[in-house]
């Protein structure tokens, strides 16, 4: 199909193209960033799980020829992450930040190490599902290609939120992450609360790695996060640890991270780099203005060792 | 003696109870027996052995030596959760509820037996049903966070019941609350002790709530127990001396006439509180020299920030601090031109650098200035030792040596070290907050008279403390503190305690 002039109404609809295609990721870890951290534990290694997530992802998926067992394999590759950092955590002493930090730089180096023979290969994509048929417009359908994952991004955030509501997990997650001591006095383990909540984190850090290699850019590439698992981070704050809230946020991110493409699509080439450079200014600006010096935050986890 | 009662209270007996931490004894034979339906009060001072004895009723500590029979029969507490099996709880001083889950989030996660899927509509009209049965209530829908101290303890209190517990064992339940508060709360207690529904143990070291409300007492000291019996068999004087030894030597605080210059104003102060929801405003407030300005109010009621925006800590939206005439923003520049000092709650945590040394911590105001007062590069180290061997002569800081870390001291000594390093040289104002809180009667009383000296010799002192008996024995004048305002004003000769109390809690 010939793509027609819709002149400038382009733009906002590639905006929103990409925002869906660059949010998932977005979504996934910081959902599983929130459920860590509701916990009162942070796992700054969800970088390193997604890189291994994409590469892992990839591999299965190149190897089985199903995208979904790849992004399975990605997820239990991230568990098994995520186990690690809160198997460490456990002990006296250890601070989850500086573990996070040597987690993210194994996770990366493992997934160069192990990614070296699949750089070239093509796996299988995940499938989209079109929105637009009601169309005529090419640029409207590409824009509601909506993949399979975004989808189960949004019903998983708003599931979680049902979680940390009216399920006991949930209410014993959130337990954990108010206060040890009341935890503790109604014969909760934290520690253990921890370790499942870090794995699952994990896990879904996993799966929004997968989506990068198996979707969109949809090759595994050494360089295919651009800091999506550390961005994840901030946005957490910037949700104030509502799942629902982190969905939105992702949204948000993902729009403008595909500022920077819809205007390229548009003509516009100046000051491109700028535009790319979009999602981490507003990371900044988001936190700078969320933040006061004269109010606690509000919504933190009480046990979380960033806001203590 | 009863052990059950049909209500469904149930007796604690503890036979010889002997708790031995390596060298050092903490309870050494202690027996008291709780019949069904009784209103038992545990007095001690601090480190009498109140602590330990419970945690060894509730399993938190394994009992070197002695017996516990629940309801006549003995009971082996290897774990917490076996004194929650037998239908004992534990309210401790410091609460547990969480603060971010709501009331009823905070019951129905508390229970063993909390369903994997909570049913919000059956779980509320269970809750409500029980509430409706209980003496009081607290709003169910409201982030614990929110709630008053008083509400809290409460809530402590009814989850608790609303887990079937029927020996409960209360840790100083009443020292955040009112004094109002702390009768409506207990004398609830105590109507369902009379009506059979529980036991209470309720550790304490106010003789005027035992005298009140309880029927028997015991008391311990060092970790003996030294006396005890019915409630109206003894007297107050009686319980104190049991409870300190020899009966303690009040100090005569002597207070001088001194001639009140106005020293420091605050004028239409506004900012926000730390949640950032509501407003903390402070209209006109003058401390004079050589007076003692009392601060009184429940926790959270805006004295924390009144001390930080006093310490420079928080900014202020609107609004002058002016002393001696010029505005002040609590810069180290300014504090020291005028002579301000403060001594902040929790001195170790807030005033002190806990792993440096006593010398150094008591060198904080005078390390960098020289014998001229001008600032000087290179630190003295025979200055820093001579000023730490003064102090801690002049202010009797029990420490192994000047070179110790101060966080290595107890409570009442880093107390004293911080106060002596604060009060150094001609001091104009003392600001200062909750100065006792946590001391034993000695420490108190050595802090307090320090307190009095420094007023007596023209200090300002501005007294922020939650503990009305101390505001109340120290100020010339009383300022209650509600809701981020200055709601009451009263000159100490016409204080009345009740009255005092009703500003507190809002009633004014």
């Amino acid at each position: 199909m010939e793509p027609v002039d819709i002149g400038l109404w382009g733009v906002p609809l590639a905006i929103l193209g990409g925002a869906i295609r660059v949010s998932t990721p977005f979504i996934f870890v910081s959902l599983g960033e929130c459920l860590t951290e509701r916990s009162g534990r942070i796992n700054l290694g969800l970088e390193g799980t997604l890189v291994f997530g994409a590469m892992s992802g990839y591999a299965v998926a190149y190897e089985t020829g199903n995208p979904f067992i790849g992004v399975l394999a990605a997820a239990l590759a991230g568990a098994c992450f995520g186990l690690l950092h809160g198997w460490i955590c456990k002990f006296k002493g250890v601070n989850d930040i500086a573990v996070g930090i040597a987690m993210m730089l194994f996770g990366m180096g493992l997934a160069f190490f192990f990614g070296k023979p699949y750089i070239q290969p093509q796996a299988p994509d995940l499938p989209a599902i079109s929105f637009g048929f009601w169309s005529d417009i090419p640029q409207v359908q590409a824009a509601l290609q909506v993949n399979v994952l975004f989808i189960a991004g949004g019903i998983l955030a708003v599931a979680m939120a049902w979680m940390f509501r009216s399920t006991r997990v949930g209410l014993t997650v959130r337990v954990v992450g108010d206060s040890t001591d009341a935890a503790r006095a109604m014969g909760l383990n934290p520690d253990r609360v921890r370790l499942l909540s870090t794995a699952a984190g994990g896990a879904l850090a996993g799966i929004g790695g997968a989506y990068l290699s198996l979707y969109y850019p949809g090759s595994w590439t050494e360089g295919i996060s651009s800091g999506q698992g550390l961005m994840a981070i901030a946005l957490v704050i910037f949700a104030r640890w509502n799942p629902i809230n982190c969905f939105w946020a992702a949204l948000l991110f993902g729009g403008a991270g595909a500022l920077g493409p819809a205007l390229q699509s548009v003509g516009v080439s100046e000051g491109y780099y700028l535009f790319f450079a979009a999602p981490y200014v507003l990371t900044l600006v988001l936190l700078i203005m969320t933040s006061s010096p004269d109010r606690a935050l509000q919504g933190a986890p009480l046990e979380l060792s960033l806001t203590k | 003696m009863k052990y059950e009662h049909d209500n469904g209270a149930i007796s604690v007996e503890a036979l010889n109870m002997t708790m031995k931490f390596g060298a050092f004894t903490a309870l050494d034979e202690v027996s008291i027996s709780i019949p069904a339906g009784s209103f038992h009060a545990l007095l001690g001072e601090n480190g009498a052995g109140k602590s330990t004895l419970v945690k060894c009723m509730m399993g938190f500590y394994h009992a070197t030596d002695g017996e516990l029979l629940v309801a006549g029969k003995q009971a082996r507490m290897t774990d917490p959760k076996v004194a929650q099996t037998l239908g004992l709880g534990m309210v401790y001083q410091h609460f547990t509820l969480v603060p971010s889950l709501t009331a009823a989030e905070n019951l129905v996660i508390s229970r063993t037996d909390t369903p994997a899927l909570i049913d919000w509509r059956r779980e509320r009209t269970a809750l409500d049903a029980f509430m409706a049965k209980m003496p009081f209530s607290v709003p169910l829908d409201q982030p614990v966070s929110r709630l008053a101290a008083g509400e809290k303890q409460k809530l402590e209190i009814l989850k608790q019941l609303y887990l079937g517990n029927r020996f409960l064992i209360l840790d100083e339940p009443t020292s955040v609350l009112t004094p109002s508060e702390a009768d409506e709360v207990l004398g609830h207690v105590r109507a369902l002790t009379r009506a059979g529904e529980i036991t209470v143990l309720m550790i304490t070291h106010k003789f005027r709530e035992v005298s009140a409300f309880a029927d028997d007492v015991s008391i311990l000291r060092r970790g003996k127990y030294v006396g005890g019996g019915a409630v109206a068999d003894l007297s107050i004087d009686e319980m104190s001396r049991a409870m300190m030894g020899e009966a303690p030597v009040v100090s005569e605080r002597t207070r001088k006439g001194t001639q009140g210059q106005p020293l420091m104003t605050l004028h239409g102060l506004r900012t926000a509180d730390r949640t950032g929801l509501k407003d903390i405003q402070i209209d006109d407030v003058t401390l004079h020299s050589g007076e003692i300005l009392g601060i009184a109010g429940i926790s959270g009621n805006g004295q924390m920030e009144l001390m930080e925006i006093l310490t420079g800590q928080r900014r202020i939206r609107s609004g002058t601090i002016t002393v001696n005439g010029t505005a002040y923003g609590a810069t180290r520049a300014e504090a020291r031109a005028h002579a301000i000092r403060y001594l902040p709650e929790e001195p170790l945590r807030n005033a002190c650098a806990p792993r440096m040394s006593v010398a150094e911590n008591l060198a904080f105001r005078m390390f960098d200035i020289g014998k001229d007062g001008t600032h000087v590069f290179w630190k003295d180290n025979r200055a820093i030792a001579g000023n730490a061997t003064t102090l801690i002569d002049a202010f009797k800081v029990k420490t192994s040596s000047p070179a110790a870390p101060i966080a290595s001291l107890s409570g009442g000594n880093v107390q004293r070290a911080v106060l002596g390093r604060e009060l150094t040289g001609d001091v104009k104002a003392l600001i200062v907050s909750n100065p006792c809180f946590g001391l034993d009667f000695a420490a108190v009383s050595a802090i307090r008279d320090r307190l009095i000296e420094a007023r007596n010799q023209g200090t300002a002192i501005l007294l922020i403390s939650e503990d009305l008996d101390e505001i109340m024995e120290l100020s010339d004048r009383i300022l209650v503190m509600s809701e981020g305002r200055i709601a009451f004003e009263t000159p100490i000769a016409t204080a009345d305690v009740a009255q005092i109390g009703q500003h507190m809690a809002g009633h004014g």
